[in-house]
């Protein structure tokens, strides 16, 4: 169950590259929604992925854990190659966890029982343990008191943090976030990212797609503006934010930094 | 900018404004009828409308029915008019004589106490199903879809080894037809058609389409069909002493034809949840079924509640149709008995006709009842969730 202790960093039995995408080439129909991407991250990075929308931001996210599929191209997550044989899908999807942008819990459960499905019926955990694992994960986002209701009930800050919970329940070595605070109020935007920035602070792996740009810079290895389909740029948050190289990220940063 | 910031604040809140309870409801008889008979001259016209229709129905209705009805007798003479009753109503003498043959057909006397056990033991299952907050509601399902089938299947038709001589299905008929077929028919259609939702819904191009041809195939054709090609079409493609009887097939044509409607109605259901919750199940590493069982049905079958009501309800009423193939339901025993030389008479047809209407409208209309509780309470539930 403990394959990662709760503060330690990295698993030493997995490869030093989390995530590797090459040559990824994606359509809808006749439009290109990712072009010729080549991305390496290596274990414990914390990447952020700015830019406008219709970007293929989240497309290239989702192709992370096959969530979408493509034409052309690779993606190899944990060392396992994404393929369409379903039990590979399977076991990057249970190494992988995802939060969601409308969270997505599951109305008819409750919050504990949200965070006990995956471990119960994917991880094959008595149900006593899975208990006992999802209360210190909510204990972690710091809910641990909303355990019996049911999600409709809580705040969007809060359900965000229970999708948090649900995912961190799988033991996941990579994380990946779509626009977890885009759908949330303005005041419950900084609960989310605390809880986000604590979980940097343990070394597992993020891919984030987020417009804050605080949070890229205070806890991102390296930033990625994509647009049009492409990535444009990738450098650490300082010369990101300081010196981008590209017009199109000048011109990008200057839109949202206003 | 300057005249926001410059002005002085034009109103400042001292103290908190005071939480109270909410005003009382106007209440009294005369403002309810006031609220729902007489709000609008529309309201007030279809009001006295009303009034006068149930004055010129209700009244013949209870006098045939209850007042002027002949309650006992032996054969019609006690239901013709005579000097003591010149206009006499329903004849309740005739479905007194005839009840038992309503309920059991031909099923043997001596062996009637089968049909009542299998009564008994079919309405504790769907009290234990029906009742949400039942103990052990999994038990009672393995209970209602695993041991009550064979148990009554033995039961009604003979099991030798422990004493139960057999009894042919030609014999069954009345109520315990209808009951048996109904059950048969709700308990096989809503699995199957789930099937056949998931299947239409399927990635895989194969059964897809045979889902979506199977379906299409059984709504496209009236029911009177389906039961002709199952007792008729089966026997070809299956050896003749391996052929099921007359009921078995009669059970297969309502299965299939039921769940072809089922098929839609759940597929709505699926078709109405968010594409959110499949990507959640999927990211947790979930497999389809899995992802089915544990996170798209349970909701989507809540959603559809009472469209699947609505299906049973039909189908409850479509079993009346097993008589084209040779099978005495209730209706059809009803037919016969009013036929019978020794009763024939329009009264006694009158009151069997409206014995079978009391049935069928009691059955139906109790699941639209339940339908409408269980509704209620999910309602409730989620107002609960989300206040």
């Amino acid at each position: 169950m403990e394959k990662r202790s709760e503060a330690s960093g990295v698993d030493p039995g997995l490869p030093d590259v989390a995530v590797e995408i090459i040559a990824l080439n994606k359509w809808y129909g006749e439009f290109h929604v990712l072009r010729d991407i080549d991305l390496k991250v290596a274990r414990g990075e914390r990447i952020v992925i700015c830019g406008p929308s219709g970007g293929g931001k989240s497309t290239l996210l989702r192709c992370i854990n096959r969530l979408e599929d493509w034409q052309r191209g690779r993606i190899v997550v944990d060392g396992i190659e994404l393929t369409d044989d379903p039990r590979h899908i399977v076991a990057v999807r249970r190494d992988v966890g995802m939060v969601f942008q409308h969270f997505n819990l599951f109305p008819h459960l409750t919050v504990l029982e949200n965070c006990t499905l995956a471990p119960i019926w994917v991880r094959r955990m008595p149900k006593h343990d899975a208990e006992a694992l999802a209360m210190r994960y909510l204990e972690r986002v710091k809910i641990p008191e909303q355990a019996p209701k049911y999600p409709a009930r809580l705040s969007g800050g809060q359900q965000q943090r229970v999708a948090i919970a649900r995912a961190l329940c799988m033991n996941p070595d990579i994380m990946l976030f779509d626009e977890p605070t885009s759908a949330l109020d303005p005041e419950m935007v900084k609960e989310v990212l605390d809880t986000m920035v604590e979980l940097a602070s343990d070394g597992i792996t993020m891919l984030v797609v987020s417009h804050e740009m605080g949070f890229a810079r205070q806890v991102a290895s390296r930033v990625i503006l994509m647009d049009d389909g492409q990535i444009v740029e990738i450098n650490e948050p300082k010369g990101f934010f300081e010196q981008p190289q590209h017009e199109r990220t000048r011109l990008f940063l200057q839109q949202i930094l206003r | 900018m300057t005249a926001l910031t410059d002005a002085p604040p034009a109103y400042l809140r001292g103290a908190p404004a005071a939480k109270l309870p909410p005003p009382p409801d106007r209440a009294g008889i005369l403002a309810w009828l006031r609220a729902n008979l007489f709000s609008s001259p529309a309201n007030v016209a279809l009001t006295l409308i009303c009034v006068v229709l149930i004055a010129w129905l209700v009244p013949p209705l209870v006098r045939f029915l209850l007042i002027e009805a002949v309650w006992s007798g032996d054969d019609r003479e006690a239901c013709l008019p005579s000097p003591n009753n010149p206009h006499p109503g329903a004849c309740w003498a005739f479905i007194r004589v005839w009840l038992s043959y309503f309920v059991y057909g031909f099923y043997p006397i001596g062996q009637r106490w089968r049909v009542d056990v299998f009564f008994a033991a079919l309405a504790f299952g769907i009290v234990w199903m029906l009742w949400l907050s039942a103990p052990r509601r999994d038990i009672g399902a393995v209970y209602f879809f695993v041991a009550l089938p064979i148990a009554s299947s033995m039961l009604l038709r003979g099991f030798p080894p422990i004493g139960l001589i057999d009894v042919s299905t030609t014999l069954w008929g009345g109520i315990l037809v209808t009951i048996v077929v109904a059950t048969v028919g709700m308990v096989a259609s809503l699995p199957l058609g789930i099937l056949l939702a998931l299947g239409r819904r399927s990635s895989i191009p194969v059964v897809r389409i045979l889902s979506v041809i199977f379906i299409e195939f059984v709504r496209g054709v009236p029911l009177i069909t389906v039961l002709f090609m199952a007792s008729v079409m089966l026997p070809l493609f299956v050896p003749e002493r391996l052929a099921p009887d007359k009921l078995v097939r009669a059970y297969i044509g309502v299965a299939l034809f039921a769940s072809a409607y089922m098929a839609e109605v759940v597929r709505g259901g699926l078709a109405a949840m968010p594409r959110g919750q499949y990507e959640a199940a999927q990211a947790l590493g979930l497999t389809y079924w899995r992802m089915m069982l544990l996170v798209i049905l349970p909701q989507a079958l809540r959603v559809t509640l009472p469209n699947i009501v609505n299906t049973f309800i039909g189908l409850f009423k479509d079993t009346s149709l097993v008589f084209v193939v040779g099978i005495f339901d209730f209706l059809r025993t009803i037919e016969v008995a009013r036929g019978d030389p020794r009763w024939a008479s329009p009264i006694v047809s009158i009151t069997g006709y409206a014995f079978a209407i009391l049935f069928y409208f009691i059955c139906c209309y109790s699941m639209s009842r339940y339908a409408r509780r269980v509704e209620a309470r999910l309602a409730r539930r989620a107002a609960i969730k989300g206040s």
